[in-house]
């Protein structure tokens, strides 16, 4: 045994471990990025849902939410941890870095995912309580443990995990599930694909290196920019449905299908692509409109809501 | 028995982490604080 200033130290393997972590280490474990979108689409979710939640209880709910994906995060870092340290993405996150231990991330990923989801069922309900631990095994165990590393639609079906948020919004207001919250659903789902393969391609070396079966890798740059193609013109159709189904106005409708139709010009820039493109710029461009996409879809159906409130809407 | 001393650098991340850890423990007690009373004040109201 050893004692450091009168308190006993972490002994790892046989070796003496003491802890250089900062908080700030711990925060980035959360991948406070993803957590920002994840917020945002629950805000969506819980805006634009029939009803009325306290405010003070709403704020609450999207806490529990950034919490348990951040908490998902965490346990995703700490299973990839492996893969992490060999690509140049990653190599610099806390684990494969050396600053926190595989151990304390998995601490604290199940911690925070058990707060997470027991606070949002006490505060608001369980339905939506259910949903976020459903949300957080999705990408822990079924993405990140299974598919990830065992077939090239990993992030077709993964991508589920980061869909969830607004329909767990909404079920905070309304206790349920329901056609419009699978809408919301959908369109982060059928996005997905189009985002993350975008970065696949100009990341190929990255995951082949590590031997993840990205489907650039798997089936050749051709067949992912097809797949590229057909996932953005489903998102550009999809995210103009809530206008069809009446939960927003034509106004936000036209929009939608403007930006769709951005996002499917972009996609058709990579398309045009040449074979082992080097600096691939048309997929970088398209990665980085994607981001912008999501955000400014979900703004777009919040405004709508509060213009239509206001009796501005079209 | 082997004695360490912890450096400047660990030191500083210890307090760190520790002041993070208390933090969260307060905002915790809070927010239960806040949950009992909005879930009192809807029971009033309905």
């Amino acid at each position: 045994m050893a004692i450091i200033d009168h308190h006993e130290a972490a002994v790892d393997g046989g070796d003496l471990v003491l802890s250089e972590a900062t908080a700030r280490d711990y925060f980035e474990l959360l991948k406070p990025r993803v957590m920002s979108l994840v917020v945002f689409t629950a805000l969506a979710g819980l805006v634009l849902a029939p009803g009325h939640i306290n405010p003070i209880i709403g704020v609450i709910a999207l806490l529990c939410i950034a919490v348990g994906a951040g908490a998902s995060g965490a346990l995703n870092m700490w299973y990839d941890a492996d893969i992490d340290a060999v690509m140049s993405r990653t190599a610099k996150r806390p684990i494969p870095s050396g600053r926190i231990r595989p151990r304390e991330a998995l601490a604290f990923g199940l911690t925070l995912s058990a707060f997470s989801v027991a606070i949002l069922g006490l505060a608001v309900n369980w339905l939506s309580a259910g949903l976020l631990a459903f949300t957080i095994f999705f990408y822990a165990v079924i993405y990140t443990m299974w598919l990830k590393r065992s077939t090239p639609q990993n992030i077709v079906i993964g991508g589920a995990a980061g869909a969830f948020p607004p329909m767990i919004g909404w079920a905070c207001v309304t206790g349920g599930v329901s056609v419009e919250s699978i809408v919301l659903f959908l369109i982060t789902f059928l996005w997905t694909p189009a985002h993350f393969w975008a970065l696949a391609l100009f990341k190929m070396k990255d995951y082949a290196d590590v031997g993840v079966p990205m489907l650039p890798n798997v089936a050749g740059e051709k067949t992912t920019k097809h797949q590229i193609m057909i996932y953005a013109v489903l998102t550009a159709i999809i995210s103009v449905v809530p206008s069809c189904l009446g939960f927003a106005s034509l106004g936000y409708g036209i929009f939608a299908a403007a930006m769709g139709a951005a996002f499917v010009w972009y996609s058709v820039g990579v398309l045009r692509m040449p074979e082992g493109d080097r600096a691939m710029v048309p997929a970088k461009k398209l990665f980085a409109y994607s981001i912008f996409y999501l955000f400014a879809i979900f703004a777009g159906l919040m405004i709508d809501r509060a213009l239509m409130a206001a009796g501005w809407s079209l | 028995m082997e004695m360490v001393t912890l450096s400047d650098k660990q030191k500083k991340s210890r307090r760190g982490r520790n002041i993070a850890l208390a933090v969260v423990l307060a905002a915790l007690v809070a927010l239960f604080y806040v949950i009992t009373l909005v879930k009192i004040a809807g029971g009033m109201v309905g």
